[in-house]
């Protein structure tokens, strides 16, 4: 009998160790805060405001998250981290979702464990110069300084652009963009690069953006998105779906404005009433979320456009490919059916 | 039981015993960590695997003592960063022992001004963290000096920028050989005559100017090969083309910066642990020294200072391993030394924290152990020898 007890509470031992990681949802739920890891400073994505708030693209992406999960999408707590540092943090447990413009590739989804849950913003590898160089084209940088934010795509994307245009550089390796942008800004490097998103927020930081030019050459794909940790589905699956909440409330016209009108009325468009919990959806109750998740993420944080106008329009980026499918963008998104 | 009483009251035995038992808790300590690491390898669906090494980089380093592209291994970027920081280390601990020297004899001096401007030296520079002196070097480099177009010319062949300094670089060409050769034949006469005259001044009391003598074989052997063959050294003059300067040897600022900040924040600890060696020998010595006829240099260089070495070196040993170490911080600046390459960005790269971290760290131990054997056995040489 004892022997039994004895196997019984092991084998529940065994089974509790192999849940650990599926539990996501329940640990957020039970600490009543999400934690998200952040940039630790790039205006538009993360950047702390004049009352210590963060606030930002990829801080948005938390909010909703946590609007959809916990009803309130204040409930969040950030940590940031470094090019360097995230995948550690995120593999640590140190945040539920690793939201910081970090580049989908291979080796990182598959050889680091971890899932990207989708692509939130479309971006490519630029260069800045100053405009008195003259410098029309980043063919011409031939022999020039160039300042990277180490612990990124960057160098390999970099290495392989000069090489493949047999151009020589100088490589000045930095920690972080602010560090980097003051070498760039005291004459250590010709030219700056990193993501062109990143480009257009140091550029309007300066005091005087003009003086700088971003080149039109994009010499790589960088699609950004939030990432998870590997093992734990349901809680993948709450987040990628959050993100298609965002993008399908644009394409249905959801805003934050009309969103409560629209959850209260019969729709004719039966997707808008599917994502509003109007009609049910199906295997919602599988991902452990209410009916109106997708209400508190519209009407908290916004749709996807609301959240790229509020964040990213004072930098002057433009939609051009994170634009939806039908206005010639690349954001194609599977149906809430 | 009475005999284990026995076996516990014996002290040899005992001893034993305890040794055994620390042993034990240890051996366990270490298990504990490794079965730790390796279960959450599992759990996070990581292995434990040094193949990364072997697969191209795919980055720059902007300085390498040995050829380096960007399609070479990780391993190779690895050694790179080590023979970068090799470089740092080496050259700041010359300039540290000397300059620290120096300033230790300052600090003793009787002339008030140059002892009080020893001492403010070294109590503002030890009580910085050698963080903000290396930050503070590469913000006046990269501040206060101008763009490579306006650069500080100085006589047409070397130039002074915020990118770094720019010097003549010598080529060897056909016909140097001989020219290593008779360097090699100078040094080995100049080791062969000092003996032989320190036997003859043991023998007979009488000198030679041993160091004049060396020096004069060690600069014209050599060169009087150069110039049998025609002198077959060409320099490598920097040219500005394009953005930057072209040609002879580039020093960045970055490691300007490392090097002159790990080595005058060394320096004062230096002249701290040779002002206290020279005040470890008791004046009595001085004053012996003195009454037989010593001229104060020779006092110094014959009496004070052979017995002063012995108590200097094992501080001196600490600061060396110190200044090695700091060496590290090169990060917050961009040198690419072993943290920046093997410990950052191939680190980055392939994801392998574990690995390269455990990497740098037995480097880091093998660069220190083998820094100490080296002054304990210099140490073990200098030590008091009872006759």
């Amino acid at each position: 009998m004892k022997i039994k007890a004895l196997l019984a509470a092991s084998v529940a031992g065994v089974m509790f160790a192999g849940s650990v990681l599926a539990g996501t949802l329940d640990d957020v739920r039970a600490r009543g805060k999400l934690n998200c890891i952040i940039n630790t400073g790039l205006a538009g994505f993360a950047a702390p405001d004049d009352k210590g708030n963060w606030q930002g693209f990829d801080v948005d992406f938390c909010k909703a998250v946590a609007a959809a999960v916990l009803g309130d999408a204040n409930k969040v707590s950030y940590t940031t981290a470094t090019g360097k540092t995230r995948f550690t943090k995120l593999a640590a447990g140190e945040g539920e979702i690793l939201s910081r413009n970090t580049t989908w590739t291979f080796s990182r989804d598959v050889d680091l464990a971890q899932t990207f849950i989708g692509v939130n913003y479309y971006d490519g590898q630029g260069f800045m110069v100053p405009k008195k160089l003259g410098v029309k084209s980043a063919k011409e940088l031939d022999g020039a300084s160039v300042c990277i934010q180490t612990g990124t795509t960057t160098e390999l994307n970099l290495a392989e652009f000069f090489a493949g245009n047999n151009m020589k550089y100088n490589p000045v390796p930095i920690e972080t963009n602010a560090e980097a942008q003051e070498l760039y800004k005291a004459g250590r490097c010709d030219v700056y690069t990193t993501d062109a998103s990143g480009l257009y927020a140091t550029k309007m930081s300066f005091d005087n953006p003009a003086a700088h030019v971003v080149l039109p050459e994009i010499v790589s794909k960088e699609p950004l998105g939030p990432v998870v940790r590997h093992g734990d589905d349901q809680w993948a699956d709450i987040v990628s779906w959050v993100l298609r909440a965002m993008m399908s409330a644009e394409e249905k016209g959801i805003t934050s404005k009309n969103v409560k009108k629209l959850a209260a009325q019969d729709n004719k468009d039966k997707e808008i009433n599917r994502l509003l919990g109007k009609d049910p959806l199906q295997g919602l109750s599988k991902l452990g979320l209410s009916a109106d998740w997708a209400v508190n993420v519209i009407s908290q944080v916004g749709n996807y456009a609301e959240s790229f106008e509020r964040n990213l329009y004072p930098l002057t980026i433009v939609r051009g490919m994170n634009a939806l499918y039908k206005d010639g963008g690349l954001h194609y998104i599977p149906p809430i059916k | 039981m009475l005999n284990v009483l026995k076996i516990w009251r014996n002290e040899k035995s005992r001893e034993i015993i305890v040794q055994v038992i620390v042993l034990i808790i240890f051996g366990w300590f270490i298990s504990w960590l490794a079965g730790n690491v390796s279960g959450n390898f599992e759990r996070l669906g990581k292995d434990l695997s040094f193949e990364f090494l072997f697969i191209p980089a795919g980055y720059d380093i902007n300085q390498y003592l040995i050829s380096y592209n960007n399609r070479d291994s990780h391993l190779r970027a690895a050694i790179v960063g080590l023979l970068n920081t090799g470089l740092v280390a080496i050259c700041g601990i010359v300039i540290a022992t000397i300059f620290g020297l120096f300033l230790g004899v300052l600090r003793l001096s009787k002339n008030w001004l140059a002892n009080r401007i020893a001492y403010w030296y070294v109590e503002f520079t030890r009580n910085v963290p050698i963080l903000l002196h290396i930050l503070l070097w590469h913000g006046i480099i990269i501040n206060t000096l101008p763009h490579p177009k306006q650069a500080i010319d100085i006589f047409n062949v070397s130039y002074l920028t915020n990118r770094g300094f720019y010097i003549p670089k010598p080529i060897a060409e056909v016909g140097i050989e001989l020219f290593y050769l008779f360097t090699v034949i100078a040094i080995i006469f100049a080791i062969l005559f000092s003996r032989y005259s320190r036997k003859r001044q043991e023998k007979t009391g009488k000198q030679f100017p041993v160091f004049w003598i060396n020096l004069m074989v060690i600069i014209v052997f050599p060169c009087m090969a150069l110039a049998f063959n025609n002198f077959p050294i060409s320099f490598s003059i920097p040219e500005l083309r394009g953005f930057n300067f072209r040609g002879g040897l580039h020093l960045s600022p970055e490691l300007i910066a490392l090097t002159f900040a790990l080595a005058i924040y060394t320096a004062a600890f230096i002249a701290e642990i040779v002002r206290a060696g020279i005040l470890a020998i008791h004046k009595g010595q001085r004053e012996a020294a003195e009454s037989i006829g010593l001229k104060p240099d020779r006092v110094m260089n014959l009496v004070i200072l052979p017995q002063a070495r012995r108590v200097i070196i094992p501080p001196l040993t600490s600061q060396y391993l110190n200044l090695t170490k700091n060496s590290s911080l090169a990060i917050a600046i961009g040198y690419m030394d072993l943290v920046a390459t093997l410990g950052g960005i191939s680190l980055n790269q392939t994801g392998r924290e574990m690995e390269t971290m455990v990497l740098v760290l037995l480097i880091y131990l093998g660069i220190s152990l083998s820094i100490s054997s080296l002054m304990n056995w210099y140490n073990y040489r200098v030590k008091l020898v009872d006759k």
